[in-house]
């Protein structure tokens, strides 16, 4: 089967700035990009790895240094016709004075609307329709400025599906959202990318979430090369690892997670299942001990009467604990 | 949707408001016209008193006209810089145009007192001197073109600003130059000219005013889709399909052409293009320049009405300088807003 054309491709891109005659390369090895339909792409990459560089250069913002990007297989476009084909959503503080949301989501039209800007039935539709796929028609009639960070991204969003294009770029929406609007934020993206068949490609720098979300992970590392997979690829063969961990942070291959601690080698028995023996380990790492076949220390954790409870034995001695803190008093 | 109601009543409220601030203006002067005579003059000129038929229709009638689109052409001038700068405090006099404008006159005023001036001064009186109003075009086309000349270079529109107001202030030097060099007399003649004034602008300066404003009122309306693509600001107008330097090009020649026929026919008129874009979206709430637009035309123009009405001191002979009057009335107007307003909008 040959593959349709996709939506974007790169060929030897090079992104980076120019500063009076300098020209400063920020990612200079990519390898060649592909945006398919229906795809949700998370970029990752440490601070400063240049995640916005290639954000703004891949969406027109900003020239590329050298190399193509085709859309839909054609590498020219007019800023009005790729106006069509991808939308924004940017870090770029939004506060236009007087501006209600309903006028904020209807300038995503801009694209499609007359000289004067008049909207249509299928302008309004697309309005509609962008309003309710995030949830923010009960904010309507508010003035931007008194919204907070999470209902002005949705917003922000809200904008960027009126535009209707068929490909959708995010730099770092879940920036200042707390945690569930974050998991729920990234949902409604993953969800969108499966209904509507856009292609989402969005950078962030919630690792675990774009792990469990992300079609496909764009790896950038400091100094401008790029690993592209699925995300459980890159994680298993330690390019993951290799992008992030420095001497101070490890990534935890089990969980999914980096840690916070050092691993430290205080060896420790553990048996047990379910929700209790994975909460447990994680507590006993936390305090410096490493689950090990054999060790001195020995802890069970068994369930009784529907509660966990923990059972230690250590030379000899024995007890018996029903939280975790007082488990760890005990052993530390 | 309950806003398009009271949008409506606001707008016959300042529909009604205006014509009343027109006659007003009309009325008031050296002499004082009751209003029944000046629709006399209109509805039946042949019963009217010939005094006052030429007082009306000769003087204050073009005068009113005058402020009719100074009103208009400043205000909406305020509004596309307030909105192009993502600035409160930008008005049409930020890109310096205004300074080039004022530049042209000090450079036929002080000019060592040359025969030519003070004769088309003397001859034609000093704000309707054609003398002086081709030597303010000139002075502000010039400015207009070395300030699109380098927006063509620019990357941002603050850098736009900046260089605005680089440009302002290097004219506003030249002028002081000028000024420490010439005699009080002919300062003097340049400082009143700067007060600004709406009358000695009539038949065939009026027509080509008006020609000239409604042209710059055409290409504002016509930019108003960038306009408000702007209030995102330039990345996001960008990835609308906004070409940034194109709508920079465009808006700064509306408000130059604007700001620079405005201030070569009337002298430079400040407030107004600062304070009505805010009043206009205080009154109508909304951020779209569809409606924002024709709402400045609307308040600018009542406001200059009124000014000019008050500044001619009813009762007394004294006619005070328009520019005076548009901060003293302005200026409270815009405070009051303010107060009124729960949250002062950040951009």
């Amino acid at each position: 089967m040959v593959a349709a054309t996709p939506l974007l491709s790169t060929r030897n891109l090079q992104t980076g700035y120019h500063t009076g005659k300098r020209k400063i390369v920020v990612a200079g090895m990519l390898p060649d990009l592909r945006l398919e339909p229906g795809q949700l792409i998370c970029l990752l990459g440490p601070n400063g790895s240049g995640k916005s560089t290639l954000l703004r250069t891949l969406s027109g913002l900003q020239p590329a240094l050298s190399g193509e990007i085709h859309i839909e297989g054609v590498d020219r476009w007019s800023p009005a016709a790729l106006a069509r084909k991808i939308s924004l959503v940017l870090t770029d503080r939004v506060s236009g004075n007087n501006l209600t949301v309903d006028s904020l989501v209807a300038l995503g039209r801009y694209p499609w609307s007359g000289w004067l800007g008049r909207l249509n039935s299928a302008d309004l539709s697309n309005i509609d329709w962008a309003i309710r796929a995030t949830g923010i028609g009960p904010l309507r009639d508010r003035k931007i400025h008194t919204l907070s960070d999470g209902q002005s991204q949705k917003v922000m969003l809200a904008r960027a599906l009126a535009q209707n294009t068929p490909i959708l770029m995010l730099d770092e929406p879940t920036a200042h959202l707390d945690l569930p609007s974050r998991i729920r934020l990234m949902r409604l993206l993953h969800k969108l990318a499966r209904e509507t068949r856009k292609a989402i490609l969005l950078s962030t720098h919630e690792l675990d979430l774009a792990l469990q979300i992300a079609d496909e992970v764009w790896l950038l590392h400091t100094g401008g090369q790029l690993h592209s997979g699925a995300p459980e690829d890159l994680v298993l063969n330690g390019t993951f690892e290799a992008a992030f961990a420095e001497e101070d942070v490890t990534f935890d291959m089990e969980a999914g997670n980096f840690l916070i601690y050092t691993p430290q080698e205080k060896p420790v028995m553990l048996a047990g299942e379910g929700p209790a023996f994975f909460w447990t380990r994680r507590a006993l790492r936390r305090a410096g001990f490493e689950p090990v076949e054999k060790a001195i220390l020995n802890i069970r954790v068994e369930q009784r009467q529907g509660h966990p409870i923990w059972l230690v034995e250590r030379s000899g001695e024995t007890g018996e604990y029903d939280s975790i803190r007082k488990l760890l008093q005990v052993i530390s | 949707m309950t806003e398009r109601p009271f949008r409506k009543v606001r707008l016959t409220g300042l529909l009604l408001l205006l014509l009343l601030a027109f006659l007003l203006d009309l009325s008031t002067g050296t002499v004082s016209i009751s209003l029944k005579e000046i629709l006399r003059v209109f509805l039946s000129p042949s019963t009217a008193n010939p005094t006052w038929q030429f007082i009306v229709q000769g003087i204050r009638l073009p005068k009113a006209c005058t402020a009719v689109l100074a009103g208009c052409g400043l205000s909406v001038g305020g509004l596309q810089m307030q909105t192009l700068f993502r600035n409160p405090l930008a008005d049409p006099s930020i890109l310096g145009v205004t300074a080039g404008a004022s530049l042209g006159v000090a450079a036929v005023m002080l000019a060592g007192g040359s025969m030519a001036t003070l004769f088309a001064i003397k001859e034609l009186g000093m704000s309707g001197s054609w003398l002086i109003i081709g030597a303010a075009c000139v002075g502000a086309g010039s400015t207009m073109l070395l300030v699109l000349i380098l927006s063509r270079r620019l990357r941002d529109n603050v850098m736009m600003l900046i260089v605005g107001i680089m440009i302002g202030s290097i004219t506003l030097a030249l002028i002081s130059i000028w000024q420490y060099f010439s005699n009080p007399e002919q300062v003097k003649d340049y400082l009143l000219w700067t007060f600004g004034s709406l009358g000695g602008v009539t038949g065939g300066q009026l027509s080509i005013l008006a020609v000239v404003v409604v042209i710059g009122l055409t290409v504002a309306m016509m930019s108003s889709k960038m306009l408000d693509a702007l209030l995102l600001g330039e990345n996001y107008a960008r990835s609308m399909g906004l070409s940034p330097r194109k709508a920079r090009t465009v808006i700064i020649c509306s408000t130059s052409i604007l700001a620079g026929s405005i201030t070569a026919f009337c002298g430079p008129i400040g407030f107004i293009g600062i304070a009505v874009p805010h009043i206009a979206r205080f009154l109508f709430n909304t951020a779209s320049h569809r409606i924002l637009i024709p709402a400045c035309c609307l308040i600018g123009t009542t406001l200059l009405l009124l000014c000019d009405a008050f500044a001619q001191l009813p009762g007394s002979q004294a006619v005070l300088p328009i520019n005076i009057i548009t901060s003293i009335i302005g200026s409270p107007l815009v405070i009051a807003l303010l107060l009124r307003q729960t949250t002062v909008h950040t951009w």
